[in-house]
């Protein structure tokens, strides 16, 4: 194989033979996307990529863009971060989020709150019912004991070391890295605080759509829930699809369903205001 | 000579003893081994509570790493503090109050102007406290994390309802921390005055650092 390759223009060759390669997990330039909802152009796309099993992907969404994320075969795990794209000090607070909105579950019209009293996304839609504000994601540590090995490098990586190479492409740090949420994974907090991990598997194609509420980056972690129960890595693809949409207006149902997420849509309206 | 109430049941020498004013911040090394005593001087105070590994300080307590460890929300005798590496950070050797929370963050002026109105934004608040007492030491906005609230009380219910309630500590209550690596701990005394968390009304806490 090796004399084939062994000038720069066969390797050129070789190399260039491997365009047009499909896979599973995988962006899609120019985004393509044939299931659209209804009124969305596809003018308006701006990204569709699957997300492999242990994947990682990361976005800049501007300001009213939707985001719609796939279970595609009913066993991944979208843990999140979100930072305000301008000013990346400023990021989801999880504690902010359940404590605001006076409840620990997140679903269809609740708000994902950054630490500067501001809405960072909202939740349009919500078909899955099962996510996680309070556990976070997987550290090498933690895969290290329940699979045997959890490094990027490896057939295990975990979500923290996931979140930290996708920070970074944006010039972020390891103390960038905040509490996330976990999307499609959820639990259930019993009365005595016990936590019980609700992963499934579930029915395929389980979907929700986050509005950007500000200009936003996302980072997503394809990895298991650090409380999935079972011994083996379970992990399926996730994909992400984004497009261009309005900017929340003032008679919109999820601005003002609340007194507390209307004045987190006003801060958001006031840092606008320049 | 009558004996100090708030030191019973510790062992070794008292390295450090300071009252924490009502509303302020507090910072402290605390090495490995030694074990800090928070004293609820009046009850019903929240102690807003950052912990910062001292050889590295992006190594910081983190509330998802700890609950999801222990598979429990609520902090009791015996939880292990986790960092964001996953590492044992400082472990609750003892408390005479049930439990503690941590997931209802700190106050900050912008989200209280979200849970309480914008009338309430010039109130003093935690994120405050951790902001002053951090930029003494080089660290800014990015490194305010999840924080532990001891002697605070949020239960969620079965419909997911959550909330700060009444408090279940009293006047004289405590809860001892070992540290199992060098740590900073950050402090807030929490300084908030619309929620029950202290009571309506802020008082001092005692902290009290012994060594073997």
């Amino acid at each position: 194989m090796t004399d084939v390759l062994a000038n720069p223009l066969a390797a050129r060759d070789h190399a260039r033979a491997m365009a047009g390669t499909v896979v599973e997990a995988m962006p899609v330039l120019p985004p393509v996307a044939d299931d659209l909802p209804e009124g969305v152009s596809p003018d308006d796309l701006v990204w569709e990529e699957t997300i492999a099993p242990g994947g990682y992907a990361t976005r800049r969404l501007t300001r009213g863009s939707r985001l719609r994320l796939i279970d595609l075969k009913g066993d991944a795990c979208a843990s999140l971060l979100v930072f305000n794209a301008e000013m990346p000090t400023e990021r989801l607070n999880v504690a902010d989020t359940v404590k605001v909105q006076w409840n620990a579950y997140l679903g269809a019209g609740k708000l994902l709150l950054s630490d500067m009293g501001r809405v960072l996304m909202s939740f349009l839609s919500d078909e899955a019912g099962t996510h996680d504000a309070f556990c976070g994601t997987s550290n090498a540590a933690s895969n290290e004991a329940k699979y045997g090995a959890g490094a990027n490098s490896g057939p295990y990586p975990n979500g923290r070391d996931r979140f930290l190479l996708g920070v970074a492409k944006h010039g972020l740090q390891r103390r960038d890295v905040h509490p996330c949420v976990n999307l499609f994974k959820g639990t259930r907090i019993e009365e005595d605080g016990t936590i019980t991990p609700l992963v499934g598997p579930f029915a395929p194609c389980r979907s929700l759509v986050l509005r950007a509420e500000m200009d936003v980056i996302v980072v997503i972690a394809n990895c298991p829930h650090v409380l999935d129960p079972r011994a083996e890595w379970s992990i399926t693809p996730l994909r992400a699809t984004a497009w261009r949409g309005h900017v929340t207006p003032a008679d919109d149902p999820i601005r003002s369903a609340t007194p507390e997420g209307l004045r987190a849509f006003e801060n958001v309206e006031d840092y606008f205001r320049r | 000579m009558s004996a100090d109430p708030h030191l019973s049941g510790l062992s070794g020498t008292v390295v450090h003893d300071a009252i924490v004013p009502a509303r302020a911040p507090w910072l402290h090394h605390v090495a490995a081994g030694q074990t800090l005593r928070i004293v609820d001087l009046e009850g019903n105070q929240a102690v807003d509570f950052l912990i910062y590994s001292a050889a590295d300080d992006a190594e910081r307590y983190s509330a998802q790493d700890t609950v999801a460890a222990q598979g429990n929300l609520f902090l009791r005798q015996g939880t292990v503090l986790r960092s964001n590496e996953g590492r044992p950070m400082m472990t609750i050797a003892d408390t005479s109050v049930e439990y503690h929370d941590t997931i209802g963050g700190a106050c900050s002026c912008e989200s209280n102007t979200l849970r309480y109105g914008h009338h309430t934004k010039s109130e003093h608040a935690c994120v405050e406290n951790f902001l002053e007492a951090n930029l003494t030491q080089g660290r800014g906005k990015r490194d305010i994390v999840s924080n532990i609230n001891f002697f605070m009380n949020v239960p969620v219910e079965a419909d997911g309802s959550l909330g700060i309630v009444d408090g279940i500590s009293a006047p004289g209550l405590t809860v001892d921390l070992r540290a199992e690596m060098d740590v900073i701990v950050v402090v807030s005394n929490c300084p908030q005055i619309n929620n029950p968390c202290n009571g309506f009304n802020p008082t001092p806490v005692r902290m009290i650092v012994t060594a073997a």
